[in-house]
């Protein structure tokens, strides 16, 4: 498995899916340890009742159905699907419809869901909010930059509570990967993924989806902002400490060694003639 | 469900190697290795995953007796496992031994003086703009060419990587100009192809992949201004290539990326989440009213 998960963090983000289809063929007894751990870009299906796409994850599947956020029904449908209390599916409902907002703020378009369960904990519970992006030309791109551009987001929330205080436990994964052809002799692509954990501790006399909410904004800025200027900041590092610029005069660049070896050379030589 | 058959097992394993990114196909093969299971599978991936892995990525192999280095390539190979060096007039077989090229081998002596020429000033090129770059130059088509005669293409390679496993982070930068040298019509034409990869893994794994090309043409002079000529070409085409890199990195954050997802809602400040829980909840409230 360690061999498994060294191998998805070195392959093409774009072609995780593949890399985890072909995992599953190698290693079949490792099937469910390999789906729960790798992540995977989300699948989006369409509940016809209520009209609205949804996103499709382990904590809203139940054998082979999925329940739909909106409606709360499985597709295909089934007698005795998991379901979380009333209490619980009251605040999921609340979750969802102001986590689409919110979503409508900040991604223009997008599909999000929330799923939430109960956890051992004596009135413990568990979220995962979801969103996923296209902002690709033919998708959702307003600007239309992106030959094609894909953002998904995972987070999922464990939640205990004891006297008025909550204890909130983050773990978000982003995957993302876009390609740009602003230029037509140029393509430009970024793939990537990442995973981060966040805890923190607020009080419960709001309720909780405030408390949620704020977590989950302040760590898609912190990745989104991350993957920006250190990750793909790393990328261009890279190219450009392997060919560097020949007009750019710097002390290391080729172009000002070439010059400063000129200009000593020169001098030596008027030194020596005296 | 009954396992898969060795030769998918195989494909599998050959499809990861292939993707290992820039200086890491060490550690894919180790992972490979332990998740096969299987010596024979994993030597049988191997031993077609390699000879194609390295001709892509252009790998540089220096030779025993220091006398240089060779660039594999589709370009020089003779077969998987022998690659010309025209600079050495040699032929390396990999991970054995050394021979001189027979003639048949050898471009002709006309092709030859173009060749070598263009080598020589695309050694300077690289030296001045790639810190570990190599580059060779083969004759692609028409070896047998001689003055006044045929046409005949040359090709250009240069290849540069960056690994540092202590810093999470390689590269690996391929470029392949091809040289088409009509006598006929007095005339060079150049079309490149150019094609970057980085990947930085701490924590994470972010991958680049970008690709240009390029071509232009000049006409057809005597080996050395030639030669003169199709580096000045290569050399400004590539570094246009930086430029527009360079671009699109600049355009990131604030234009690329918010195709994706915004830094902050139009408003400039941070989510409402007390607002719109009242906002819901007055929706909520109305959507009942209207039942």
């Amino acid at each position: 498995m360690d061999a498994a998960m060294d191998l998805i963090r070195r392959m093409p983000p774009a072609e995780v899916e593949m890399a985890l289809a072909s995992l599953l063929v190698l290693l079949p007894d490792h099937s469910a340890d390999l789906l729960s751990k790798v992540d995977q870009p989300l699948q989006e299906a369409w509940d016809d009742e209520s009209g609205r796409q949804y996103l499709l994850c382990d904590y809203n599947r139940d054998g082979d159905s999925y329940r739909s956020p909106w409606s709360n029904k499985y597709d295909p449908p089934l007698e005795d699907g998991a379901m979380p209390s009333e209490k619980l599916r009251e605040l999921e409902v609340e979750a969802n419809e102001v986590f689409a907002i919110y979503r409508d703020q900040y991604y223009e378009g997008g599909t999000s869901s929330v799923y939430m369960w109960e956890t051992e904990e004596n009135g413990g519970f568990a979220a995962c909010f979801l969103v996923k992006k296209d902002g690709s030309r033919k998708g959702e791109g307003r600007r239309g930059l992106l030959d094609h551009g894909l953002w998904d987001a995972i987070h999922i929330i464990e939640v205990s509570e004891e006297e008025g205080e909550a204890h909130y436990c983050l773990t978000s994964t982003v995957m993302l990967s876009f390609t740009t052809k602003d230029d037509p002799s140029m393509s430009f692509g970024l793939s990537g993924s990442i995973v981060r954990q966040m805890e923190a501790d607020f009080p419960s006399t709001e309720g909780h989806l405030g408390n949620m909410g704020r977590m989950i904004e302040d760590m898609e800025s912190k990745l989104r902002n991350g993957l920006d200027q250190v990750y793909f900041g790393k990328t261009k590092e890279v190219v450009f400490t392997m060919r560097e610029p020949l007009e750019i005069l710097t002390a290391t660049s080729a172009t000002g060694q070439s010059l400063q070896q000129a200009v000593v050379g020169d001098i030596v030589r008027r030194r020596s003639v005296h | 469900m009954d396992g898969a058959t060795d030769d998918h097992k195989a494909g599998i394993a050959k499809w990861f190697l292939l993707r290992s990114p820039p200086g890491q196909i060490q550690q894919v093969a180790k992972d490979v290795q332990k998740i096969l299971m299987s010596d024979k599978l994993y030597q049988q991936a191997a031993s077609e995953a390699f000879p194609i892995y390295n001709m892509e990525q252009m790998i540089c192999l220096e030779l025993p007796d220091g006398s240089g280095q060779v660039l594999v390539s589709n370009c020089g190979a003779l077969d998987s496992t022998h690659y010309l060096d025209l600079r050495t007039a040699q032929v390396a077989t990999i991970c054995t031994k050394i021979r001189p090229a027979t003639d048949e081998e050898l471009p002709s002596g006309f092709v030859e003086e173009y060749r070598s020429a263009i080598d020589s000033e695309l050694l300077k090129y690289v030296e001045e703009a790639f810190p570990r770059g190599s580059c060779a130059v083969f004759c692609t088509a028409g070896s047998t060419a001689e003055e006044d005669d045929a046409p005949f293409e040359l090709t250009a390679l240069i290849s540069a990587s960056k690994i540092s496993h202590q810093n999470f982070s390689s590269g690996s930068w391929r470029s392949t100009w091809k040289i088409q040298v009509n006598q006929e019509l007095q005339s060079v034409d150049l079309t490149g192809k150019v094609h970057v990869n980085a990947h930085y893994f701490e924590e994470g794994n972010v991958q680049l992949d970008t690709n240009y090309e390029g071509s232009d043409s000049t006409v057809l002079q005597n080996p050395l201004d030639v030669a003169t000529a199709v580096v000045n070409i290569i050399r400004s085409k590539e570094s246009e290539y930086l430029l527009s890199l360079e671009e699109s990195y600049s355009k990131l954050s604030d234009n690329t990326f918010k195709e994706l997802r915004r830094k902050l809602p139009v408003t400039r400040t941070l989510f409402a989440w007390n607002n719109a829980l009242q906002l819901s909840l007055s929706r909520e409230v109305t959507r009942e009213l209207s039942k």
